[in-house]
């Protein structure tokens, strides 16, 4: 497959779709046309340095602009193969869109390159893939993590002519894309079509239910291939440390949201109907409400114990949130789950808290919700696998790297979410990839000579 | 309430506002329509001898702006395709409705003089205003020996306006084609056969694009194109710049003017007529957008005239003629320097880049701690160029300030610089 076009689903999968519909509807050809034009192809443009994967945006607008939607499509892809699903997920009111020159005028209004980027490769028909392979250089890497990092650091290997290997624990590639992104974004399994769009460049071997730690170990691969990328993003989930948190109806936001994102039909998923606490302040936290809304509970509510100004979900994530009527509750912390003599879970309890000295403290004011389940989103960690010894070094929680992406290991590079640099962002992980796979083959061919 | 009532070489109507001859005044019901909407006075579609013209399918083509409007319009429509008989006839009818209004008929016969007496005499007999020339049709008549085969031989422009006159009391309008190198030879022409004015331009020579699936240019007619004529905003400066040569020339400054070429609201009809133009005329626009935009048109351009204080259209009716000159007449001591407004600013950085690549260099970038760029003018690079100004995408943003170079006036011809200067 060498676009991304549009595969009808079928008659089973339309029914949880019709629920997650396009939260961000696709642009038609006249109107990307229209807003194309609008595009003023600023020198040394803002939006570039304000996007993550270096895309050369206002070339690909002035793509589209002369209606050559296979040149946009190719200009995004020679910087992020994932063009496609950033185009979809990227918080782009924070990126580029944050970054271009219209905001500053009497219109106010950024130029839509997310949904510009979302026409180019959407739209783009080319008869064989559109990223050309160097002659092959004999070379085989292994990576580690079929998400983005993974995925963008292969295509970029296979590219420059080196054999790949890809190692994903699940049984689809894809990582949070497939996973992990909320539904109404990555709408017409999405994820999976882009997936076989990058693998078909060709010279990418993926091995789906291979996890790191129980199927493949790092040290045979070292051994066995010229270099190793991991990209095994996080897979551990923060807690809120109160009694009774094991209980069913106390929730990872992540597991629930991979249940959806897998699930065919509503019936496959336990979805409270009265009432649902969401437990966080990020993307996720706002994603789980937004589903549980989508899926018919009737009063979600989500509670942080801060304001909204320290949100790490950005203002259109919370307008999102406002326009599927959620209730955001702000300066509360957790306090205790409460639950009947069933052992059934019926309300939560929250202390105010206020910011004394600029340090969050405790009021004496509590207050109580009633709550079905509850939905813990407070953050991602990296867990190492047990049984997996010889892991690069971990500082601060995540994977130590250099600059090329290289880990405290000889010929093992890290990239995505769980290294230390960078925002956990699709578009950062696409980048480290990218980068990860760059410094691997420098490495390899200067070995070469 | 300025006073919008002209009189045209003895043709009066209540604006300024024609329809030129095209499609919009084919046959009564349209002119009926027009008047109504407001029009004052229109130029009735180019009549011709019997049996009337045969018109193919399709006809039109048009390029566009970025925004998807009608920037430029193309047609290989021939003159009427009605009969000689049933024109006439309706003309008559509708003069007779309505008096006030300004009612021209335009012409084309062989470029013989019994064709043309026989017509004129037609035409007088219907209570028409006036006669307009169509010496200027670039598509399909001129290849059976009329329309702009006519308006490019001077001679021919002269005699056949010499024939008008003698056999017609009516005022005769001349409709000059801009297909040729200098409109000044056809004017003079005109003026020597007599004629009570010109009108101008014609449409011009096009082909508005080609269908690579196809191709063939637009518009196609069974796999085949043909050249038409162009009109439409795109030929606005084009008219301008030809008006202004006429009002200019000694031979033909006082030879009253009808303005045509892609007038599509009041201030492009204010434009003309600060160029001399008597009245304008309008196709494309009415085309586009339907009739009403006559209102807009007269609304608009009688509160221009009363924040300027203009009563009449004869009040600022060529004031920019005498500022329009020769560049050799142009001050060399005059200097302005492009100045950037950083408040105004957005850091798009289009002003330094077409600066750099392809001007003075008088633009410097400097990067700022945020991320973003800064640009300043080196005023002793800048020669004023306006480039800046109009790359700059937003308003007011980039001013040409003039700069007091403490010198006099001198042009050209009086440069010590200039090595012709004796002989200039």
């Amino acid at each position: 497959m060498n676009s991304i076009t549009a595969v009808p689903n079928t008659p089973s999968e339309n029914a949880l779709d019709e629920l997650f519909k396009d939260i961000n509807p696709a642009l038609t050809s006249r109107q990307a046309s229209f807003e194309a034009s609008r595009c003023y192809y600023c020198y040394d443009a803002p939006c570039v340095k304000a996007c993550p994967s270096d895309i050369d945006i206002p070339s690909f607008i002035a793509s589209i602009h002369n209606e050559d939607l296979e040149g946009a499509a190719k200009t995004i892809y020679s910087e992020n193969i994932l063009g496609g699903s950033c185009a979809r997920v990227c918080p782009t009111e924070i990126l580029c869109e944050q970054a271009c020159v219209r905001n500053d005028e009497a219109e106010c209004a950024p130029v839509l390159i997310g949904l510009l980027q979302r026409h180019a490769t959407d739209q783009a028909e080319f008869s064989e893939h559109p990223i050309s392979r160097a002659p092959t250089t004999g070379k085989r890497i292994a990576v580690i993590g079929g998400g983005p990092a993974g995925l963008s650091c292969a295509h970029r290997l296979a590219s420059l002519g080196h054999e790949v290997d890809v190692f994903e624990a699940q049984s689809k590639a894809g990582g949070l894309n497939e996973y992990g992104i909320a539904k109404y974004k990555l709408t017409q399994n999405f994820a999976q079509k882009e997936v076989d769009f990058i693998l078909g460049i060709g010279g990418i071997t993926l091995h789906t239910n291979k996890a790191l730690g129980q199927d493949i170990h790092l040290e045979d691969l070292s051994e066995k291939y010229d270099s190793v990328f991991l990209g095994i993003g996080l897979q551990g989930t923060r807690q809120l440390n109160l009694d009774g948190e094991d209980h069913p109806a106390v929730h990872n936001a992540v597991d629930f949201i991979k249940a959806l994102r897998q699930a065919k039909h509503t019936e496959d998923l336990s979805v409270p109907k009265k009432h649902a606490i969401v437990i966080g302040a990020g993307n996720t936290a706002i994603d789980i409400a937004c589903q549980l809304k989508r899926l018919g509970t009737e009063e979600v509510t989500l509670v942080y114990r801060r304001g909204t100004e320290q949100m790490s979900a950005t203002g259109h994530e919370q307008q999102i949130a406002k326009d599927h009527e959620v209730r955001i509750k702000t300066w509360s912390r957790p306090d205790a789950l409460t639950f009947d003599d069933n052992n059934t879970l019926t309300s939560m309890t929250f202390v105010k808290t206020t910011l004394v000295d600029g340090k969050l403290t405790d009021t004496e004011e509590t207050f109580t919700l009633p709550c079905e389940a509850v939905f813990k989103a407070v953050g991602q960690t990296l867990v190492t696998p047990e049984n997996e010894p010889g892991l690069p070094q971990v500082t601060s929680g995540k994977f130590q790297v250099d600059a090329s992406f290289l880990s405290s290991l000889a010929n093992v590079y890290v990239g995505g979410d769980c290294t230390t640099v960078g925002e956990d962002l699709t578009v950062e992980a696409v980048q480290q990839g990218k980068k990860a796979a760059l410094a691997i083959h420098t490495a390899l061919m200067s070995e070469e000579k | 309430m300025a006073d919008l009532s002209t009189d045209f070489v003895g043709i009066k109507s209540p604006n300024p506002f024609w329809l030129a001859s095209a499609p919009p005044t084919d046959k009564a019901y349209n002119v009926e329509r027009a008047f109504e909407a407001g029009w004052g006075g229109v130029v009735w579609k180019t009549l011709g001898e019997d049996p009337a013209a045969v018109n193919v399918s399709s006809r039109y083509s048009a390029i566009y702006d970025s925004y998807g409007e009608v920037s430029g319009f193309n047609n290989i429509e021939l003159i009427t395709d009605r009969s000689l008989e049933i024109n006439l006839r309706e003309i008559e009818a509708v003069k007779k409705s309505w008096p006030d209004r300004a009612l021209v008929v335009s012409l084309m016969v062989p470029c013989e003089e019994n064709a043309w007496k026989t017509i004129v005499k037609e035409v007088e007999k219907t209570g028409a205003d006036g006669l307009e020339l169509n010496f200027g049709c670039p598509h399909g008549m001129p290849e059976r020996g009329m329309g702009a085969a006519v308006g490019q031989v001077p001679e021919y422009v002269e005699q056949v306006t010499r024939w008008c006159k003698q056999y017609s009391k009516l005022p005769v309008i001349v409709k000059l084609t801009p297909n040729i190198t200098d409109i000044r030879y056809s004017a003079r022409a005109a003026n020597r056969g007599g004629a009570d004015a010109v009108s101008l331009i014609n449409t011009i020579n096009s082909i508005t694009g080609i269908d690579l699936d196809q191709m063939t240019a637009r518009p196609i007619v069974d796999g085949k194109s043909t050249h038409g004529g162009y009109c439409g905003p795109a030929v606005k400066p084009i008219a301008l710049n030809m008006v202004s040569e006429i009002a200019r020339d000694p031979e033909t400054q006082r030879l009253p003017i009808s303005g045509i070429g892609g007038i599509s609201n009041w201030r492009d009809a204010a434009e003309f007529i600060s160029l001399g133009a008597g009245c304008v005329q309008v196709c494309t626009a009415a085309m586009v957008y339907g009739f009403r935009i006559v209102k807009e048109m007269q609304d608009g351009l009688n509160n221009w005239m009363d924040s300027k204080g203009y009563e009449r259209l004869t009040d600022f009716q060529g004031l920019a003629v005498p500022n329009t000159t020769d560049w050799k007449y142009l001050n060399m001591n005059y200097k302005v320097v492009a100045d950037i407004d950083q408040d105004k600013c957005i850091g798009c950085g289009r002003c330094y880049i077409g600066c750099e690549d392809t001007s003075h260099q008088a633009i410097e970038l400097t990067p700022q701690a945020d991320g973003t760029n800064r640009f300043d003018i080196i005023e002793e690079e800048c020669v004023g160029c306006n480039l800046c100004q109009i790359t700059c995408p937003v308003e007011d943003c980039i001013t040409m300030v003039q700069k007091d170079t403490d010198k006099p006036y001198m042009n050209w011809t009086q440069d010590e610089r200039n090595p012709f200067k004796d002989v200039s």
